[in-house]
């Protein structure tokens, strides 16, 4: 039997149907609810995708996402009076990144679990520094965040989903992802055949933390209110790590179908069993670990292969 | 021609002098052995060579350009590329993509993905890997994951190469193999410098051998000079 849609032009079709689907979904979506929800699930997408990009093919676990988004959310708190909500976004992406060229210059000569505490430590340092600076300097406690409808805050999300897809997928296809892949594997190989890995570290450090702050930058107009302990909560940190676990890093798609199960799941639970939430979602990740230590995505090629062999059979 | 040359090269661990005040030069086109009992510091002198660690004293000259203080990956676009004692290949790479990270990386001039594949497959061929070039390096037997270090190595188009006991753990099959190669790789013109365990392989291949010994120079010379000195002989056999 021929086939109406070969293999090569089947995956670029599905992918542009479903982001003509989320791009128009506005327009029919009954409610703001599932804007918010589409939201927050992106959201996740963003920092687990941009969590990936430099931690996924180096083996650097970088507890740093909860500092880059913090920032982003300050931004967004400092600059949203007095630029427009595009620049802001831009400028969180843009801090971030900076932010991360700084630390990555002194702290990727750090490998193993000292890195991954040092990048932690971040975190904490940056929220006791702006308290220490709004108590005693500008004596505030929180700041409020320039409102945005959902509308846009779902739209500009979706822009900056589309973007960190875009970089993964370039950086993984071009010389630099295989230059990461020996990083991870044999650093000091990887300097010896001419690989510059300090800067290679440290430049996908960075463009990894855009992201994060242009994500930050975004989420702060929904939450009008924010102070040092909304803005930098550690659980952002270890959410990424998590969910790019849970999906498997193999594939590009393993971090993306990860944090989206992930966080609708954890929606899920916290609305309709909010007494068992945290146990019954302690005991799926508990079983995905277990037996499927490639995450969910390591469950396709399984499945595939089973189907490939049953329709063999029967021809 | 001097290719390599170093004056009074010393590298302390602590207190401890790992390497101290050597004078060494490799000439053009030669093969240079470096033997010494374990913890001479041979592999220290090729570590200070390559960038990896960094000089106490004294210098080190490519071609006549000081080369102390440069980063490896630096010494490595000069020109000097290595192999590792304990082999450290890309094991969930396929073998061809560990050689096209070195042609990709190591040489100062771009090319192109098609270019780089037909050089990469090229190298496979030369070192005896053209069969497995879509395996995972890791699924390769000792022997041939030395091999493909050589190929990634000689991927960033060395003038100089620096073999760390290539024939270690190797029968005596793929170390008369690793002897044919190591000759093969001096007649395109490439200068190497290697420190080797395997004394029949030493002897036979080198044109010209250093002995160190707690650090220090204790000898220079062709094979037969070394095997017959004095002083190395009671170190090796301990008389």
């Amino acid at each position: 039997m021929a086939r109406v849609f070969s293999k090569r032009s089947f995956l670029p079709g599905l992918l542009l149907l479903v982001l003509i689907l989320l791009a128009t979904l506005p327009l029919y979506a009954r409610g703001a609810y599932i804007l918010v929800l589409l939201a927050a699930i992106l959201m996740y997408i963003v920092l687990t995708v941009s969590w990936t990009i430099f931690s996924g093919p180096t083996g650097y676990i970088s507890l740093a996402p909860a500092a880059f988004f913090g920032v982003g959310i300050y931004t967004a708190a400092i600059l949203g009076k007095v630029l427009p909500l595009f620049a802001v976004v831009v400028a969180g992406g843009l801090i971030s990144f900076i932010l991360a060229l700084l630390v990555g210059t002194i702290t990727l000569r750090l490998r193993g679990v000292y890195f991954a505490i040092f990048t932690f430590g971040l975190v904490v340092l940056i929220k006791e520094l702006l308290l220490f600076w709004e108590i005693t300097i500008t004596h505030t406690r929180g700041r409020f965040v320039v409102l945005v409808d959902n509308t846009t805050i779902y739209y500009v999300m979706l822009g900056i989903f589309v973007a960190v897809m875009l970089t993964a997928y370039f950086i993984r296809r071009s010389k630099y992802g295989l230059a990461l892949q020996s990083i991870g594997e044999y650093e000091e190989a990887a300097a010896h055949i001419g690989i510059n890995v300090t800067m290679v570290k440290v430049i996908t450090f960075g463009i990894s933390a855009i992201f994060m702050g242009a994500a930050g930058a975004i989420m702060a107009t929904r939450w009008t209110y924010i102070d040092p302990y909304v803005a930098f909560n550690p659980l952002l940190s270890f959410l990424p790590v998590l969910m790019a676990i849970f999906g498997g890093m193999g594939q590009l798609y393993g971090p993306v179908i990860g944090a989206a199960i992930f966080a609708y799941t954890e929606e899920l639970l916290l609305t309709k069993f909010p007494y068992y939430y945290m146990l019954t979602f302690g005991i799926i990740l508990v079983v995905v670990i277990l037996y499927l230590p490639n995450g969910l995505v390591g469950l396709i090629p399984k499945l595939w292969r089973r189907r490939a062999g049953g329709q063999r059979a029967s021809t | 021609m001097r290719v390599l040359e170093g004056e009074k090269v010393t590298k302390y661990f602590g207190g401890l002098a790992a390497v101290s005040h050597v004078d060494f030069h490799v000439d053009q086109g030669e093969i240079f052995g470096l033997i010494g009992p374990n913890g001479a510091g041979k592999t220290t002198l090729f570590n200070l060579i390559s960038g990896a660690l960094i000089l106490k004293s004294g210098v080190i000259r490519f071609q006549g350009e000081k080369i102390t203080g440069l980063k490896p990956h630096q010494i490595c676009r000069r020109g000097v590329a290595r192999t590792f004692q304990s082999v450290k290949v890309f094991g969930n790479m396929p073998v061809l993509q560990n050689v096209l990270l070195g042609l990709m990386f190591g040489t100062p001039t771009a090319m192109s993905s098609a270019a780089a594949t037909r050089e990469a497959t090229g190298l496979l061929e030369f070192v005896g890997l053209s069969a497995m070039s879509a395996t995972p390096a890791k699924d390769l037997t000792l022997a041939n994951q030395k091999r493909l270090e050589v190929a990634r190595a000689l991927a960033t188009k060395p003038e100089l190469l620096l073999l760390d006991e290539l024939m270690a753990g190797l029968n005596p099959t793929e170390v008369a193999q690793a002897m044919e190669l190591v000759t093969k790789i001096r007649d395109k013109g490439i200068t190497i410098l290697m420190i080797e365990h395997v004394m029949k392989a030493i002897m036979n291949v080198c044109d010209r051998i250093m002995v160190l010994h707690h650090g220090e120079k204790i000898a220079e010379g062709t094979p037969r000079e070394i095997a017959t000195n004095k002083t190395v002989v009671e170190i090796y056999l301990g008389e």
